[in-house]
């Protein structure tokens, strides 16, 4: 099954998550100690984080950390940036096509 | 004139919305996004130039629109009309297709456009919900390259000397 980021910040304990490891990396124990919820679904949070690319993880000692990896969320917001511009950019156009037709209905 | 733009992401439901003001009358506004001789004039970022192979505009018919001279084009943008409200509102369901309208990926949008009238002008409003992740990463990487190209605000003012009555 393929997971997606949409899916990942979905869940507000994930969304949260996120945030914490977005300041610096963090174990899942350091993790787990920000959230009154079991050691175990905070894994399946970090596996699901994972799974969707947004995770990778950092091999320290005999320490596991999770660092937020931020490449997907650049390009989504970069794509949704250049689409915000370019129906901006359309539909200016389309206001001249429109006052065109205007004038030649009069 | 500056007019209304919105354009509002809600990223846990995969949609867009965008709401825009045009200063005419709902049916040349309707006509402005439904027929394909309006549609080219103006639905390309520029300094692209869109390009209609077909556009039928009953349930059941599709819109094809390229961005580059239909010779050599590789990939197409295909519209399904899906419900149509004549002057209300009509539904799309937009992906990519080569010439065989064979898709290129298994992605795809829903785009509904709603059509209010007011006083001397129509509001329009869209939503575009996208059916995966992995579609508008598609969409990034491969669907507006062409549009942001550098020197897209070089324009040729094609719509302006074009359209514009003398």
């Amino acid at each position: 099954m393929r997971r997606d980021i949409f899916q990942a910040i979905a869940d507000p304990t994930r969304r949260a998550i996120l945030v914490l490891i977005a300041v610096q990396a963090m174990t899942p124990n350091a993790i787990a100690g920000h959230f009154d919820i079991t050691r175990q679904s905070i894994s399946k949070h970090l596996r699901i984080l994972s799974e969707c690319e947004l995770l990778v993880q950092k091999q320290e000692g005999r320490e596991i950390f999770y660092e937020l990896k931020l490449d997907k969320m650049k390009e989504i917001d970069k794509w949704l940036a250049q689409f915000r511009k370019i129906t901006e950019e359309k539909f200016q156009q389309l206001d001249l096509v429109l006052f065109t037709i205007k004038n030649k209905k009069k | 004139m500056s007019q209304l733009f919105e354009f509002s992401v809600d990223k846990e439901k995969k949609t867009i919305h965008i709401t825009r003001e045009f200063a005419a009358d709902r049916d040349i506004v309707w006509d402005a996004f439904t027929k394909a001789e309006i549609l080219e004039q103006w639905v390309a970022p520029k300094p692209l130039k869109a390009y209609i192979k077909e556009l039928d505009f009953r349930v059941g018919g599709r819109c094809l629109t390229a961005m580059i001279p239909p010779e050599i084009i590789t990939r197409w943008s295909l519209q399904e009309y899906t419900r149509i409200d004549p002057k209300s509102s009509f539904t799309t369901r937009n992906s990519f297709c080569d010439e065989n309208f064979e898709p290129l990926n298994s992605g795809s949008s829903i785009t509904t456009n709603y059509f209010e009238p007011g006083i001397d002008k129509t509001t329009v409003r869209i939503e575009k919900i996208f059916d995966s992740l992995a579609t508008v990463e598609w969409m990034a990487s491969n669907g507006f390259k062409e549009g942001m190209a550098e020197g897209m605000n070089n324009l040729d003012e094609y719509l302006r000397t074009a359209v514009i009555p003398k």
